[in-house]
């Protein structure tokens, strides 16, 4: 009875490991099936070159390097915003701050991670949009920079937490070590501390990052949506992902443009990936030293 | 006069009194050992030398330890100077995740002892070759310092300690993840430092105070019960703990 309620368990558990892989899969597989036939009809390098999106225009263009250049633009400017402000953060949470604070500082931060992105969206609209529009004297603050600062948000309860976990695993005994010898604690936090949690702090920016690229309620609510290529952080932009979400709707299915969105989708997909494999390559070396 | 003298030290976590009113001379250029049973206080007594226990939340101190004549609880001390000038090596050795050569050097760059290449170069060989490292390490001296033996790790912490050039080197339990033969080597290496440095050890083993220390103190409930030549502690004992002690009737 015991065995037999084991095999049941047993399978049961391979079952759902199965399934999760099988989704990701198909996912996978219906993106690419998808996307790709998008690129017999057209060249791969126009595509992401060309610089003009007229998906409904009589003599269609599909160029998304406007698209791309918003969501990279975006994304820049959240990491230039979130991961100072994050690590600094973890660091204070975890090192600096008296007990008390250290544990209302951390829940707070975790309440953040909890609001939904349709919110710091509408937020941000009403508060970071117009300021941004009279401090520089702009004809809209919709523009990456007021998407930056959001997004930035949205990252920094990610970096803070995995972070501050990171940083206060790095054992005890490292850091005696650094004060017995005549470190100063400042000392000791940036040459051991920081060193040691380095593996996992790279791992928090990139799950931030992760966040930033993929997110896409709240910039389709500040940055502008113009698809056209940027000349500064501070004009409108349009993202690959908001282009997706606004655009599918208005799509034929099986029509040029349904696949293009497809298309938009792998070419993200190429981008995290990239993004992941390069945080690899630093964890890898921090780990050979 | 004494290198450390402890006069009337008394040390509290919260409430619990865990030294009480110890008062002790250390002599210069000898190794003196502190034996006594688990939580008897020699670890809290060492560690409160180089008040690296400072790092300890509510720890309160009552009394003197002087350096050199120094009391190093006045308000003005700078202990980041202390710890520099008083080394510790403990008792899980704690290199640091970096590599060897940066674990040497990270003492001389913190307290800016050396800055240029080459002085570093020539310390860390030097600290290394005084631990016996060097011929095995001076071709993976970038390797990560946690690819060593554990017994390569601790005589890497005694070269880092070293290489700042401390007076005095506290060593807590330095032997106790140590197999028998490394526990061996390392005790050869302290009786070659003694004739540099002033060496305080904390030990568990009774045997291992016999061997090495010239002076021995033992303690009991964070009393300081007698401190003496080892030779005396060991044979002729006055107090009658310690003969229950070191004849092995408890403990």
């Amino acid at each position: 009875m015991r065995k037999f309620l084991d095999y049941i368990i047993e399978t049961v558990i391979f079952i759902c490991g199965m399934l999760s892989i099988i989704f990701v899969v198909l996912i996978f597989s219906f993106l690419l099936k998808e996307g790709l036939s998008f690129f017999k009809d057209f060249s791969f390098i126009k595509f992401i070159t060309n610089q003009f999106w007229y998906p409904n225009s009589k003599v269609p263009s599909f160029g998304i390097l406007p698209l791309i250049c918003g969501s990279v633009l975006v994304t820049l400017g959240a990491c230039l915003i979130a991961v100072p402000i994050g690590v600094m953060s973890a660091l204070f949470i975890s090192e600096i701050a008296p007990k008390g604070v250290r544990d209302i500082l951390k829940s707070l931060v975790e309440l953040m991670a909890a609001i939904p992105s349709v919110v710091i969206g509408f937020v941000g609209m009403v508060t970071i949009v117009p300021l941004v529009k009279n401090i520089f004297n702009l004809p809209t603050g919709l523009s990456a920079f007021s998407g930056s600062i959001m997004l930035g948000f949205m990252a920094v309860p990610t970096i803070v937490t995995i972070s501050e976990d990171a940083i206060r695993s790095v054992p005890w005994q490292y850091k005696e070590g650094a004060l017995a010898l005549g470190a100063t604690n400042w000392q000791t936090l940036r040459r051991i501390v920081l060193k040691a949690a380095m593996p996992g702090i790279i791992a928090a920016i990139m799950l931030g990052i992760g966040r930033v690229i993929g997110e896409t309620m709240a910039v389709m609510m500040i940055t502008g949506n113009a698809a056209h290529v940027p000349h500064s952080i501070f004009d409108p932009v349009r993202t690959m992902t908001s282009t997706i979400a606004t655009e599918m709707g208005e799509t034929v299915r099986g029509g040029m443009h349904y696949k293009s969105l497809f298309a938009i989708g792998l070419v993200l997909f190429l981008i995290t990936f990239i993004v992941n494999f390069i945080a690899d390559l630093f964890l890898g070396k921090n780990k050979n030293l | 006069m004494p290198k450390i003298e402890i006069k009337n030290f008394n040390l509290y976590y919260g409430n619990f009194h865990a030294l009480k009113d110890i008062s002790i001379s250390i002599e210069e250029k000898r190794i003196t050992a502190m034996i006594g049973p688990s939580g008897c206080g020699k670890s809290t007594l060492l560690r409160s030398i180089n008040r690296i226990n400072d790092t300890i939340e509510g720890v309160k101190t009552v009394g003197e330890i002087n350096i050199e004549g120094i009391n190093v609880y006045k308000n003005n001390i700078d202990v980041d100077f202390l710890r520099r000038n008083v080394g510790m090596v403990f008792q899980r050795p704690n290199p640091f995740p970096i590599s060897i050569y940066e674990n040497v050097a990270f003492g001389l760059r913190v307290n800016r002892i050396a800055s240029s290449k080459e002085i570093i170069d020539e310390k860390v060989e030097k600290s290394l070759k005084s631990v016996l490292l060097w011929d095995n390490m001076k071709g993976k001296l970038h390797k990560s310092a946690l690819t060593l033996t554990l017994e390569q790790q601790q005589r890497l912490c005694i070269a880092r300690v070293i290489a700042v050039a401390p007076n005095i080197i506290l060593l807590d339990e330095p032997c106790s993840s140590l197999d028998p033969v490394a526990t061996r080597k390392i005790e050869e290496l302290m009786m070659q430092l003694k004739d540099n440095y002033t060496i305080v050890i904390v030990t568990h083993n009774m045997q291992q105070a016999a061997r090495i220390s010239q002076d021995t103190a033992f303690m009991l409930l964070g009393k300081l019960i007698e401190f003496s030549k080892t030779d005396e502690i060991f044979t002729n004992p006055s107090e009658k703990e310690t003969d229950d002690y070191v004849s092995g009737r408890f403990g």
